[in-house]
């Protein structure tokens, strides 16, 4: 049977995206993230475990609502009885706070560290780790070497990698698969109850390898993630090559 | 294996030490002295001022009398006791097991290890001529009993090495002081003439027991091996320890590297055949020139994988300074515990904290930055934010009680509270606008106050009321003010951590 360029083509890309860490539906034996049509934005239309995803984070607020939906994506990486570490340089993680995401703070391993290096570093030596569930990572700033070099552990041991840049001077390229953008946006009850609701986020993913960048409001309501609109909002860009 | 035994005696241990100390002193006659009975009296006479017949003793008039021009020093106090303890500690290069033996003695029990230096008159001499070196006037003797290679030691004129079960035969010629026995006995004994061992030694034990006591038999007993003597060991001998001695003098990395691998080896092979792992070893190197330098490492939970631990000390080996050379490394485990079973993982799920490359990483991370810098935390018994988490003192220590859950906390909690300005309705009103790092925030939404006591018991101050507030772009802050409203009073306002 003589198979036509393109399915050829087809088939090595199905291959390069596997290669860089997306799997098919079936393949994907972890838990569900619930973040329902995100997942439409990646490739094979599946959340994509074992891979590093760079969250940016502006301000002291950014950087909190980024953890927070990282805690939302790390309460179903760490089913099953996961460990995770968390690597931080400040040291402001408050772990009862963690319970709100369904984590059980006494599951986490946290590492604070001072200098960039050495945190990369413990970032790559953890994500080499097979035992681990996932490896959380606040550090300044990420360069293309330091990525390549995580996004390389990680290939060999399907770990799942977060790493937060915050207040970064410069955004470097990365070989990340995604970039995130989380910020706060305003709460609100149904029936316009007094008081500050659930936590609620814009989501922007600006960046996927293969997929379709988008934006989305999520709301953390009885431990998962709840759309606030329903409307399909995946922007239609032109798709960017990146990494 | 039949037991050896060398005691070593300092015919001038503290003069020598002196000399050491002050190199001037070599040709010139001095003593030591120290006050007794409101005058000083001889403590030390090094070997030109005993040819002049001044001894332990003598008091200082007395022997000033004898040699005009006696130097004569103040004795230290405990300075015996510190110098054997110095030299029985340098002694362990020759066998592990050393002991001092006050005031002027070391006991050695070299049981299989002469051999290593081919044979008892080649380490006797290597021993002796160290010491010669040093400045020491040491006498050496080894025999099967403490109690003959201390007489032999103390009172033989030549013939040092009394060769296995010959006690009896070398004891014979000795006086009776030679056997360690009370004064009272010794008297007893010159007074009825018996002036060597050989003259009592047959007698019929009843008979000695009658006139002398037990001790006098007791004493024969352990110097010709009836009775077994132990010595308590400068060091306690560690039930995990490999040691290897070097030929030659080991300077280079690489060297030190494989006598680290291959002592990792032995020592890990012996704790798997035991079901054991270790959690705290140090590895010695003894430097030529005497020195002693040390590498530690801790892990998290108990190994024996001689990989992973050879990973550990790798780190750690370029700050090894071999100087001139090293020629004994040992490896000892100072704390051992049972192995956890390993158990295989059933597909999909992990082994969480109990995961064996988990605790390896830490291991390794916690030897490069420092096993402080690693944290894992426990709920904590108290309301008060700040204390509501403890660290916990091990990867697999289970949960005490169960994290407090209700009351909203925010993801991100500053180490400090920071100052921030507001504009407040009085009295428990939460704040319609605050200034934080220059910025004014408005408050659009607020949830509280929640009232937190401060633990008197614990830490005096006032109480804190916190507020849950969303400014105008969604961030969502933690506030308090500390303390009531009140006219009189100063309160303030911070800001304490960032909501997710």
């Amino acid at each position: 049977m003589i198979t036509s360029k393109a399915d050829i083509i087809k088939q090595l890309q199905k291959e390069i995206i596997s290669l860089q860490g997306f799997k098919t539906k079936s393949e994907n034996n972890n838990a569900n993230t619930g973040l329902g049509s995100i997942n439409n934005a990646f490739p094979n239309a599946v959340f994509p475990f074992g891979a590093v995803h760079e969250f940016i984070a502006a301000t002291a607020e950014d950087k909190a609502a980024s953890l927070g939906f990282i805690a939302g994506i790390l309460s179903s990486c760490l089913k099953n009885n996961g460990a995770a570490i968390w690597i931080t340089d400040t040291g402001n993680t408050f772990p009862p706070a963690l319970q709100t995401f369904g984590i059980a703070p006494d599951k986490i391993i946290f590492i604070k560290l001072n200098r960039a290096k050495e945190i990369l570093w413990a970032m790559e030596e953890a994500l080499k780790c097979k035992g681990l569930a996932a490896v959380i990572c606040e550090v300044k700033e990420l360069s293309f070497l330091a990525s390549r070099r995580l996004q390389l552990a990680v290939e060999q041991s399907q770990v799942t990698g977060f790493i937060l840049q915050c207040n970064p001077r410069v955004i470097n390229t990365t070989a990340c698969i995604c970039r995130w953008k989380i910020t706060a946006t305003p709460t609100a009850f149904a029936d316009d109850m007094p008081g500050v609701g659930f936590p609620r986020w814009n989501v922007s993913l600006l960046k996927v390898r293969n997929g379709r960048p988008g934006n989305w409001q999520l709301e953390w309501t009885a431990g998962r993630f709840r759309h606030i609109h329903t409307i399909h909002t995946i922007v239609a860009l032109p798709q960017k090559k990146t990494g | 294996m039949p037991k050896r035994f060398m005691t070593i005696w300092f015919r001038h241990l503290k003069t020598d030490w002196f000399v050491r100390c002050n190199p001037t002193l070599v040709a010139t006659a001095f003593v030591l002295a120290a006050p007794d009975h409101g005058r000083m009296v001889v403590t030390a006479a090094n070997a030109l001022a005993q040819t002049q017949g001044i001894d332990l003793g003598t008091a200082i008039a007395d022997a000033r009398a004898v040699m005009p021009g006696l130097a004569v020093f103040d004795d230290i106090a405990g300075l015996s006791t510190k110098l054997l303890t110095g030299l029985a500690g340098w002694c362990i290069r020759f066998t592990p097991e050393t002991a001092i033996d006050p005031p002027d003695g070391l006991i050695l029990n070299i049981s299989g290890c002469a051999h290593l230096w081919g044979g008892e008159k080649k380490y006797l001499t290597d021993i002796q001529n160290r010491f010669i070196q040093f400045g020491y006037d040491a006498r050496i003797a080894i025999a099967d009993t403490i109690v003959t290679a201390w007489a032999v030691c103390r009172f033989a004129k030549e013939n040092n090495i009394i060769e296995s079960g010959q006690s009896a035969a070398a004891l014979m010629a000795l006086p009776p002081a030679a056997l360690r026995f009370d004064t009272a006995i010794t008297e007893r004994l010159e007074k009825l003439g018996l002036r060597q061992i050989s003259s009592f030694i047959n007698m019929p034990r009843p008979s000695l027991r009658r006139r002398f006591g037990t001790q006098l038999l007791q004493q024969l007993d352990k110097a010709l091996g009836h009775e077994e003597e132990q010595i308590i060991p400068l060091i306690p001998l560690q039930p995990y320890q490999e040691r290897l001695p070097c030929l030659e003098p080991i300077v280079t990395a690489k060297g030190i590297e494989i006598a680290l691998e291959r002592l990792l080896n032995a020592l890990c092979l012996r704790l798997k055949k035991e079901e054991k792992g270790l959690r705290h070893a140090v590895f010695t190197c003894y430097r030529i020139d005497g020195k002693i330098l040390k590498l530690e490492i801790g892990t998290n939970a108990a190994s024996c994988n001689s990989n992973h631990l050879f990973k550990l000390f790798e780190i750690k080996i370029d700050t090894l300074e071999p100087a001139l050379g090293i020629e004994l490394f040992t490896l000892d485990a100072l704390k051992v515990e049972e192995l956890q079973a390993v158990q295989e993982n059933l597909w999909g799920s992990f082994a969480g904290l109990n995961d064996t490359g988990l605790s390896e990483l830490l291991d390794r991370i916690g030897g490069k930055v420092g096993a402080d810098k690693i944290h894992r935390y426990l709920p904590d018994e108290h309301y008060w934010p700040e204390r509501s988490f403890k660290l916990a003192n091990a990867l697999n220590e289970p949960l005490q009680h169960a994290w407090k859950a209700g009351r909203p906390r925010p993801l991100q909690l500053l180490s400090k509270p920071e100052p921030v300005e507001v504009t407040a309705p009085i009295p428990d009103y939460p704040p319609m606008n605050f200034r934080y790092k220059g910025t004014l925030h408005k408050i659009i939404k607020a949830d509280g106050p929640e009232r937190i006591e401060q633990e008197w018991w614990l830490q005096q101050g006032q109480h804190r009321d916190y507020y849950y507030v969303e400014d105008e772009q969604g961030n969502r802050y933690w506030l308090f003010r500390l303390g009531h409203y009140d006219t009189g009073k100063l309160y303030q306002w911070f800001i304490h951590g960032f909501f997710a």
